[in-house]
């Protein structure tokens, strides 16, 4: 990490609810939160693996994200009460980054971490893409792209005409930009000025069939979205501190919706994995999953810098 | 014989001639009145869809969408999770013909409580031409597993439906027709969502109908009478199916004819037919399209065309007895 710094309390990082007591034994500082970065890659290895099947780049890459969103106090929620009529919405678009957005629902508490190993398997509440409300924390069914963003869109809208304080975190694929409806969405969430709505996209450059400028040129998808009335924000998606700070922007524009660009390396984390398109859609093997967990565990020490127990 | 617990108009003959859409209209904005979380959504075709009257009375639950039905269908969905009660509203061959994927998974997987009013359906958008009349909605709704499918008969009927569905928790698509057509039933008709309607009792044949062909199916039913005579069932929810009142009615005259004014492929016909095969086979015919697209006509040049008036409910009855 660039920055070994304690972070305690920002200006602009809404606390979780007092009540929470999960949130009292929330890890701040940048040493914890890579660690558990860490950890979350290395369950979704695990989880993948397990299944067999499954989407490994898109989910390892953004783990540092996942982490910071739900372990950084960057939204509210209560474990203990899933369904929290104040909570903060955590809508996941791009369904198939599924696995690490249960591995960091499991790991804040809201189900039993031993229930991941059940990924895909009949009878599971961890579907293959998730299913609303099937499972505490997740509140949209996902898989066809596109489709979560409006979802946002119609939380967020639904959320100004009650007059309520909780806000819509939306997150997506950049090949998910290639769907129409996506746009549509964006249109409307201008046409509101949704400044309670906070897109995250992850911007990896790749897809099942390549590099996104191959399949189908994107650009720049900052510039679009500023076209579009958005506050753009682009961050180093592995970076904490600038993450933070873009979600700290979204809360104090209150003129239109924010888009964060979050520049990533899919497989992060991962050697053989980072940056190959091949891995977008694949799980890893028994054996491959070996050496993937054994690069992560190295993270446990930082590098060595701490001794890890 | 009419039947007398329906409280029809006294004289068939004398049906004064409304659009469905307008009883759609006032009944949505009671149904705003009830209920506040009751939010409608637009496709820019806000008059059309009937929409500007609850637009006017709660300017802050309007919202205008846009050319937009896939992010229309999504948005309903969103603040259908957060509680509200969204009434999506457009064309019937744009919503659910071009956002049913939406419908599928935003909507029907997720369990959203979410109302999609399909207007203009059938023959309703008569001179645009075959791409806007929509004959193939009912088959692409009934199909969504926990989506409840209504066709009200009559603008009274739409009216009365519309308060029903907003009180009904879970997604429901209602379809519409657009012209001007006969109002059979009054404010004294009672209305159940799931439970089909006997309007007329008769011992030779039953017809099923649903939308304007439930007076087309009442017409003929008058002409035979004397010689033939008919059992006329309204069948406003198609799904759920009321299968005990059909079942009843059709192990009573052994016939049957189904009459919709939209595909005879997976339809009210096809859902009668369904039910048949597996529980009473029955002698059938099916009135309606045959399996083919519309073209630029009046509503009612159409439906003599396309064979869907009360011609081909007699011819069909023929072909049984």
């Amino acid at each position: 990490m660039r920055q070994l710094i304690q972070v305690k309390k920002p200006f602009w990082i809404n606390y979780p609810d007092a009540d929470a007591k999960i949130n009292d034994m929330l890890p701040i500082s940048f040493d914890d939160l890579t660690l558990a970065a860490s950890e979350l890659r290395q369950e979704v290895v695990k989880m993948l693996t397990n299944a067999g099947t499954g989407h490994s780049a898109g989910p390892l890459g953004s783990a540092d994200f996942w982490t910071l969103l739900y372990l950084g106090g960057l939204i509210n929620y209560r474990t203990s009460e899933p369904w929290w009529e104040e909570r903060d919405r955590v809508v996941l678009s791009a369904g198939h980054y599924c696995p690490v957005l249960y591995a960091v629902l499991a790991a804040v508490g809201f189900f039993p971490k031993t229930e991941l190993m059940t990924l895909r398997q009949l009878g599971s509440r961890l579907q293959g893409h998730p299913i609303a409300r099937m499972l505490p924390g997740v509140e949209t069914t996902s898989g066809p792209l596109g489709q979560g963003i409006s979802q946002a869109v119609g939380m967020a809208l639904a959320a100004k005409l009650d007059n309520k304080k909780w806000r819509v975190v939306c997150f997506m694929g950049d090949g998910e930009q290639d769907e129409g409806q996506v746009w549509e969405a964006y249109l409307c969430a201008a046409k509101y000025a949704l400044s309670n709505l906070t897109v995250v996209i992850d911007r990896n450059n790749i897809q099942i069939d390549g590099h996104t400028e191959n399949v189908m040129p994107l650009g720049s998808i900052g510039a679009k979205l500023a076209a579009f009335n958005f506050n753009v924000v682009e961050v180093d998606g592995h970076n904490f501190s600038d993450i933070a700070e873009a979600m700290g922007r979204a809360k104090v524009t209150f003129e239109k919706p924010t888009a964060i660009i979050l520049r990533t390396i899919p497989g992060k984390g991962v050697d053989f994995m980072e940056n190959e398109p091949a891995w977008h859609g694949k799980a890893p093997k028994p054996g491959e999953a070996v050496m993937a967990l054994a690069e992560l565990k190295k993270i446990r020490t930082l590098g060595g810098r701490i001794s890890n127990d | 014989m009419i039947s007398s617990e329906m409280f029809l108009i006294d004289d068939l003959n004398k049906a004064e001639k409304m659009a469905m859409r307008d009883g759609y209209g006032e009944g949505l904005a009671e149904a705003g009145k009830i209920d506040q979380n009751v939010v409608v959504l637009c496709a820019d075709l806000t008059e059309s869809t009937r929409t500007d009257l609850f637009k006017a009375a709660f300017p802050e639950r309007f919202f205008e969408m846009g050319i937009s039905e896939q992010n229309m269908m999504g948005v309903a969905a969103g603040m259908a999770a957060t509680g509200k009660v969204p009434f999506v509203n457009s064309f019937a061959c744009f919503s659910p013909g071009r956002n049913w994927e939406q419908l599928r998974v935003s909507v029907c997987l997720s369990h959203n409580n979410v109302k999609i009013i399909g207007g203009h359906a059938g023959v309703g958008n008569g001179t645009d031409g075959g791409n806007q009349q929509m004959y193939e909605d009912i088959a692409l709704t009934r199909v969504l597993p926990g989506l409840m499918v209504v066709v009200p008969a009559d603008y009274e009927q739409a009216k009365k439906m519309t308060l029903a569905i907003a009180s009904v928790h879970g997604p429901i698509y209602m379809r519409m027709t657009k012209p001007k057509r006969e109002v059979v039933t009054t404010k004294g008709t009672p209305l159940t969502i799931g439970k089909a309607q006997v309007l007329r009792h008769g011992k030779d044949v039953t017809v099923v109908a649903c939308g304007a062909m439930v007076y087309e199916a009442l017409m003929a039913a008058e002409e035979l009478s004397g010689k033939v005579e008919v059992e006329v069932v309204n069948v406003h929810t198609i799904k759920p199916l009321d299968k005990e009142t059909i079942l009843a009615s059709i192990s009573k005259t052994g016939r049957v004819v189904a009459a919709e004014e939209h595909s005879v492929i997976g339809g009210l016909g096809g859902a009668i037919a369904e039910l048949l095969a597996e529980e009473l086979p029955t002698k059938m015919r099916r009135v309606g399209m045959k399996d083919r697209f519309g073209e630029s006509g009046e509503p009612e040049e159409l439906m003599v065309k396309f064979g869907m008036t009360r011609r081909e409910i007699i011819l069909a009855i023929s072909e049984l007895v």
